[in-house]
C-alpha cells in the first residue's frame, strides 16, 4: 500500500486524456502515491509551505502590478495608492512585503533543516545546488521588490548593492553604470528593477520544479538519514504527508496572518514612508532582515573588493557543502560533535544578523570580524575535519527500526529533534 | 502509533452504518477551508472595482457660457466622450417635428427621469433649457464614438458602423438598438451644469 499503487483512470474521457497526456498519472504518481519516508517531522514541511509562499507572492504581486506605477515621479505615489484608494489595496500590499520576509523564514528553516540532517548528501547534491539556486534568485527578487516604492530606503538600498559591483577592479565602474542605465540609480533602474522583479519570480517557479523532480528522482531524506529499505519505511504521500504538510501550512498562516494584521510594518523601516531623495540620504541605512548577514560580513572586512567577496563567498560556499563535509553518516541526529557545531553555527548566523542592524563601528565590527572568520571556518575547516576525526552514534538499520525503537525509549536522541515545532 | 486510532475507526463505523466522526470532521473542515478561501478571494476580485480615487472623479462640471449657439462641445466625463450642444431653433424643431413612431428605440434613455420615459425632445434635452442637449458620446452599437453634425439626420453618425443619430441624439438608422445615454446631470445655473 505504501505508494505502490499506479494510476488506472476509470472513466473513458480520462482514459482518453491520459493516453495523450499522462497528467494526472504524473500528479497521483507524485502528490498521491509518492512513497514518503514515514518518520517525517515538522521540519519537513516548510518544503510545501515555501511552494505556498510563492503562490502566495505571485498571486498577491500580479495584482500589485495592476495599480502600480514603474516611474520615479510616480512610483511612490502609486503605491500610496494602493494603500489608501484600492479596495483592499492595503491587504494586498501588506500580504506582498511580509510574504516576502515569511517566504525567507521558511527558506532559512528549511536549510537549515536541510543541513542538519544531512539532507545535501549524495545523492542529493543536484537536488541541494538547485535549492541554493532558487535562494539566489530569492535574494535578486526581493532585493529588486524592495526598490519598486521608490521610498528612501529602495532608492538607497540600491545605491549600495548596485555599487557593491563597483569593488571589481578596472571593470567595476562600467559595469555598475551598466546595471543602473545610467549614471545613478534613477528611472532606467527602476524599470529594468520592475521588469526583472517581475520575470524571476516565474524563474523560481521553474527552477522549483526542477528541485522537486529532482527529489523525486533521489526520495526524500529523513531525520535518521537511512534510505527507505522496504515498502514498510514508507507511507503515501497522500493523506500521510498532504494532511501534515496542510497543518504545517495553516500554523504558519496564523503566524503569517499575525504580522499581516497586527505588526505590518515591524518588519520595514519607516524611512521607506519618505519618497526617494537622490540628495539625502538617511542616516541609519539598513538592508531588509535577511540579508543582515551578509551585510554584517560586507562591513567586517576592511578591504571594499575584500567585503564584497566574502558576502558573495558566504554563499557561494553553500554550494559545495555536500563535498565539504566529508561524513559517512548523513543525519546530524548521530553527529554528537556535528550537533553541536551546528548549534553553534546557528547562533554564529543569527549574531550575524544582530550585527548587521547594528551601526558599522567599534566592538560591533570587531565582533563582526570573529564571527564571519567563524561562519566560513565551519564550512571550510569544522566539517571537513568533523567527518575525519567524529565517532559518529550507531546508525539504525531501517527507518522502521528506529520508529518502531523510539516507542520502547531506545533512540532518544531523535525524540527531542522530531518533536512538532512549526514556528520559526 | 496509529493502531489505537485505527480501531476506533473501525468501531465507529461498524456501529454508525454509514456515517462516521470521521466523515463530520471531513465535512467540518472542508467547510471552514471552503469559508477560509472564500474570505481570501473576495479581497482579490475586490480590487477589481473602480478605486476610491476613479469614484472621486464622478462629477464634472461645464461652463455652458463659453459655448455658442449651434456649437458642439466634447467633454470627459467618468473617462468618457459628454457631447454637450448649443441647439438652434432648427435643430430643435427638427428634433420636435419626429413622431414617437418613427423611432428606433422610443424611450428617453435619460438618467435623470423615469426609465419608461418616452424619447420626446422635452424629455432628452436639458430641463426647462430645451436649447441644451447633453448626451454621452458613445455609440450604443459598440461603443465608438460619433461624429457630430453629420448624417442624414443632422445629429451624429457613427464611423465604425455606420449608425444615425439625429438632432435629439435618437438612433434613427441601425445597428445601434438604443438612443444615446443622457448623463445624470443638473443646471447648477442657468449657465454651468453639473454631470454626475
Amino acid at each position: 500500500m505504501s505508494g505502490h499503487s499506479t494510476f488506472e483512470p476509470k472513466h473513458p474521457a480520462l482514459k482518453w486524456f491520459e493516453s495523450r497526456l499522462p497528467l494526472v498519472g504524473l500528479i497521483h504518481s507524485s502528490f498521491v502515491a509518492y512513497p514518503t519516508p514515514r518518520n517525517l517531522n515538522y521540519w519537513w514541511t516548510f518544503g510545501g509551505i515555501l511552494s505556498l509562499m510563492l503562490v502566495c507572492q505571485i498571486l498577491s504581486g500580479v495584482v500589485l502590478v495592476m495599480h502600480y506605477t514603474p516611474h520615479i515621479t510616480l512610483a511612490f505615489d502609486s503605491v500610496e495608492h494602493i494603500m489608501r484608494d484600492v479596495s483592499y489595496g492595503w491587504l494586498i500590499r501588506y500580504i506582498h512585503s511580509n510574504g516576502a520576509s515569511m517566504f525567507f523564514i521558511a527558506v532559512y528553516i528549511h536549510m537549515f533543516r536541510g543541513l542538519y540532517y544531512g539532507s545535501y548528501k549524495a545523492p542529493r547534491e543536484v537536488l541541494w545546488i538547485l535549492g541554493c539556486i532558487i535562494y539566489l534568485l530569492m535574494m535578486a527578487t526581493a532585493f529588486m521588490g524592495y526598490v519598486l516604492p521608490w521610498g528612501q530606503m529602495s532608492f538607497w538600498g540600491a545605491t549600495v548593492i548596485t555599487n557593491l559591483f563597483s569593488a571589481f577592479p578596472v571593470v567595476g565602474p562600467t559595469i555598475v553604470e551598466w546595471l543602473w542605465g545610467g549614471f545613478s540609480v534613477d528611472n532606467a533602474t527602476l524599470n529594468r528593477f520592475f521588469s526583472l522583479h517581475y520575470l524571476l519570480p516565474f524563474m523560481i517557479a521553474g527552477v522549483v520544479v526542477l528541485h522537486v523532480w529532482a527529489l523525486h528522482v533521489v526520495g526524500q531524506n529523513n531525520p535518521t538519514g537511512v534510505e527507505p529499505k522496504s515498502a514498510k519505511d514508507t507511507v503515501p504521500f497522500t493523506p500521510y504527508a498532504t494532511i501534515k504538510d496542510a497543518f504545517g501550512m495553516v500554523c504558519f498562516l496564523i503566524f503569517f496572518a499575525w504580522f499581516l494584521f497586527y505588526i505590518p510594518n515591524y518588519l520595514g523601516h519607516a524611512d521607506n514612508y519618505i519618497p526617494a531623495n537622490p540628495l539625502v540620504t538617511p542616516a541609519h541605512i539598513v538592508p531588509e532582515w535577511y540579508y543582515l548577514p551578509f551585510y554584517a560580513m560586507l562591513r567586517a572586512v576592511p578591504d571594499k573588493l575584500g567585503g564584497v567577496l566574502t558576502m558573495f563567498g558566504a554563499i557561494i560556499v553553500l554550494f559545495f557543502v555536500p563535498w565539504l563535509d566529508t561524513s559517512k553518516v548523513r543525519s546530524g541526529v548521530y553527529r554528537p560533535l556535528f550537533k553541536q557545531f551546528f548549534w553553534i553555527w546557528i547562533a554564529v548566523c543569527i549574531g550575524l544578523g544582530w550585527l548587521g542592524s547594528k551601526p558599522a563601528e567599534g566592538g560591533y565590527v570587531i565582533a563582526g570580524r570573529i564571527l564571519t572568520i567563524y561562519y566560513f571556518a565551519h564550512f571550510l575547516i569544522i566539517l571537513p575535519l568533523l567527518g575525519l576525526f567524529e565517532k559518529p552514534k550507531a546508525v539504525p538499520a531501517s527507518i522502521t527500526e528506529a520508529v518502531l525503537g523510539k516507542n520502547k525509549g531506545a533512540a532518544p536522541a531523535s525524540a527531542g529533534v522530531s518533536a512538532p515545532q512549526t514556528k520559526g | 502509533m496509529t493502531g489505537s486510532r485505527g480501531k476506533e475507526t473501525i468501531v465507529a463505523a461498524t456501529e454508525t452504518a454509514g456515517t462516521t466522526r470521521r466523515d463530520f470532521l471531513y465535512i467540518a473542515t472542508g467547510a471552514m477551508g471552503a469559508v477560509g478561501a472564500a474570505a481570501l478571494v473576495w479581497p482579490f476580485i475586490s480590487q477589481l472595482q473602480p478605486d476610491a480615487s476613479v469614484l472621486a472623479l464622478s462629477s464634472t462640471e461645464v461652463d455652458l457660457s463659453q459655448v455658442a449657439e449651434g456649437q458642439m462641445v466634447t467633454v470627459k466625463w467618468r473617462g468618457k466622450p459628454v457631447f454637450v450642444w448649443n441647439r438652434t431653433e432648427k435643430d430643435i424643431a427638427e428634433a420636435k417635428g419626429v413622431q414617437l413612431t418613427a423611432l428606433l428605440d422610443p424611450i428617453a434613455r435619460n438618467a435623470n427621469l423615469a426609465a419608461d420615459a418616452p424619447a420626446t425632445d422635452e424629455n432628452r434635452a436639458g430641463e426647462g433649457h430645451e436649447k441644451w442637449l447633453v448626451v454621452i458620446g458613445i455609440c450604443t452599437h459598440l461603443g465608438c464614438v460619433p461624429i457630430g453634425h453629420s448624417g442624414e439626420y443632422d445629429g451624429w453618425f457613427c464611423p465604425c458602423h455606420g449608425s444615425e443619430y439625429d438632432t435629439a441624439g435618437r438612433v434613427r438608422r441601425g445597428p445601434a438598438p438604443t438612443n444615446l445615454e443622457v448623463p445624470p446631470y443638473k443646471f447648477v445655473s442657468d449657465t454651468k451644469i453639473s454631470i454626475g
